[in-house]
């Protein structure tokens, strides 16, 4: 018993521990954020005059607003179609027996690993010939393509897990291959899925090289890229409340998502990657 | 390639079926050993070649959309940087375009921005990965063994992950900027940590960490969940301390999950961009390799230059990769087929 409690107590100080270790910046954030501009400059952790000022600043005169909406449009449509072209692929390397298999396995993992600058470089220069630059599609090709080798590594390892007798149970009970497919394996494999998406929409709402090397004005330019071109009223002044705020913004979303789907990231991260 | 995949898949088929429990799989591996021994040779193969050539055609046919792609957002830009950093093309003289060889390699490897960019990113990625590596171990087994609120755990374990990389840089700019943050207000009067070299690589680290350390524990937490329990109690039972256990039956088993670990975060770490454009935006000889690439294309607008930087670094992180993958052999995911089934 004495052991218990002592283990117990141990391992709440550890809880405890991570928790700050995890929210104290995040806080931080919050908190600057959330100050008067005249109190920026007191160093306290807690806001001494409370305002929402930053907040509404960077939507009426900053105009977040368009990289916000290019953020959520971007990171969607790449994370779509990264899924749905992931899953084929996917499903071909959990299921199928065809050469070349290990070449499309090492290719993913060669682009996983590449370093995202060396892409800038002609991207920057081939987008600008073809008229790409600075649009949606001049962002989502290379997020797609980043987002590609996490759906193929992580989606192919949820396969490999599902039971694909029962689909050859159900075609034994007189369903159609199609029927099978549709009332037996799908259900089973959407978690994997969702998860997959979540993780490829992270990817994509966190990137911040292409974004900025790929844009040059709010036209697609995403949410991170825009919040390090915010300026201060004068040039003189640091845009510290603003940055915070928008900082905070974005946030938001991606505390929601992890809130809700903690369970499934983690089974997610922790199967895809290593099992893979 | 193809000879590659036609030599193995004999072996890979049988294990396919060997690996199906249940009643299924025992008829189904009879009936093709009967087939084995009564129908000839040959007909077999052509009766065989015939389902595994839909196979075969449907599983490229299936990979083709997503292999287009990665080919020609990756590949052809690769051969295009190959191509322009063999020239002289800075964008500033549009007309003084032409072919220098390998001058543009000459240029960067002989330069001493270049190394010293190459030594502050290394420096980065050891101190970083090390520290990531025993701080994540931590993290794993916190989140592994914690008996309350492990939901909560994990979930805060997680936050630092889903934050966008400039917000959290941020952050820990404006903790340590004397005036507004509460860090530079600890460590001494006015001290402005971010304007000196060793102290600004210093938090470039400390963010770094921060920011990936989850990251890292997830994926050990994978390894940690492949140990199992009664390996632990019977190596308790047999008198073995906690830190014995740990080293002599957890760690070697865990080999494959933290070799991943690793190289996914080393090579991610070598990549370091966003955290450093927001703390100095590489003053104070604080640029990494990725800074300075982009500095000599969007800031000096020298395509040849820059592409060649692109090279070199592709290069670095292919190296680190191969050692890695080498190092380790089987560890390396996609290297073996372990897990299909």
């Amino acid at each position: 018993m004495a052991t218990t409690t002592r283990q117990r107590t141990g391992w709440s100080i550890a809880n405890v521990v991570v928790a700050i270790y995890a929210l104290i910046p995040v806080l931080w954030l919050l908190s600057l954020s959330l100050k008067d501009p005249s109190t920026f400059t007191d160093g306290h952790f807690i806001p001494r005059k409370w305002t929402f000022d930053n907040y509404v600043s960077i939507f009426q005169v900053g105009g977040f607003l368009r990289p916000l909406v290019n953020s959520i449009g971007i990171g969607l449509i790449s994370t779509l179609v990264a899924i749905v072209f992931g899953t084929f692929a996917a499903y071909a390397i959990a299921r199928l027996q065809f050469p070349g298999k290990r070449l499309m396995l090492g290719a993913s993992l060669l682009i996983a690993m590449f370093p995202q600058v060396s892409l800038v470089t002609p991207m920057f220069q081939i987008e600008r010939q073809i008229g790409l630059f600075n649009t949606w599609p001049g962002l989502i090709l290379p997020y797609i393509t980043f987002a590609l080798p996490l759906t193929i590594y992580t989606l192919s390892a949820f396969l490999r897990e599902i039971p694909w007798e029962l689909e050859k149970a159900a075609k034994m009970d007189g369903a159609t291959p199609f029927q099978a497919f549709r009332q037996v394996i799908v259900p089973l494999a959407m978690p994997g899925v969702i998860t997959t998406a979540i993780l490829a929409f992270i990817m994509c709402w966190n990137d911040f090289v292409f974004a900025i090397s790929l844009t040059s004005s709010n036209r697609a330019r995403t949410a991170p890229a825009a919040i390090s071109f915010f300026t201060g009223a004068s040039q003189f002044e640091d845009p510290v409340g603003s940055i915070m705020a928008a900082a905070v913004v974005i946030t938001i979303p991606i505390i929601i998502f992890v809130l809700i789907f903690q369970r499934r990231i983690v089974s997610g991260l922790t199967s895809g990657a290593v099992k893979g | 390639m193809t000879d590659d995949g036609e030599t193995r898949q004999p072996r890979d088929e049988t294990r396919a079926e060997a690996d199906i429990p249940a009643p299924a799989a025992g008829p189904v591996a009879a009936a093709t050993g009967a087939a084995t021994a009564t129908v000839p040779n040959g007909a077999r193969r052509a009766a065989l070649s015939e389902g595994r050539r839909s196979e075969r055609r449907l599983g490229w046919l299936l990979c083709l959309p997503a292999a287009v792609i990665m080919v020609v957002v990756t590949i052809y830009p690769i051969v295009y940087a190959i191509l322009l950093s063999l020239q002289r093309a800075d964008l500033r003289f549009p007309n003084d375009n032409k072919w220098v060889g390998l001058t543009n390699y000459v240029t960067v490897l002989t330069n001493s921005f270049w190394w010293h960019a190459f030594a502050i990113t290394m420096i980065v990625t050891v101190i970083s990965v090390a520290v990531e590596l025993v701080l994540g171990m931590a993290l794993a087994m916190v989140m592994h063994r914690t008996l309350l609120g492990r939901g909560v755990v994990r979930t805060l374990a997680l936050i630092p992950y889903g934050i966008v990389t400039v917000v959290a840089a941020y952050g820990w700019r404006y903790a340590w900027t004397p005036g507004y943050g509460y860090l530079a207000n600890v460590l001494s009067d006015n001290s402005a940590p971010l304007t000196q070299q060793a102290p600004a690589v210093g938090i470039i680290i400390l963010a770094e960490i921060w920011k990936t350390t989850p990251f890292m524990a997830l994926l050990l937490l994978a390894g940690l969940a492949i140990v199992p329990d009664d390996l632990q109690r019977a190596a308790s039972m047999d008198g073995a301390s906690t830190w014995q256990r740990f080293t002599q039956v957890t760690l070697p088993l865990m080999k494959p999950a933290i070799l991943v670990a690793l190289l996914f975060r080393t090579l991610d770490a070598v990549r370091i961009y966003d955290n450093i454009y927001v703390l100095t935006n590489g003053a104070q000889g604080t640029s990494s390799l990725s800074i300075l690439t982009y500095h000599n294309l969007i800031g000096g607008l020298n395509l040849g230059i820059g592409s060649t930087m692109s090279i070199l670094m592709f290069i670095t992180v292919a190296i680190i990769a191969f050692i890695f993958i080498k190092g380790f052999g089987t560890a390396a995911p996609g290297s073996d087929n372990a897990g299909r089934r």
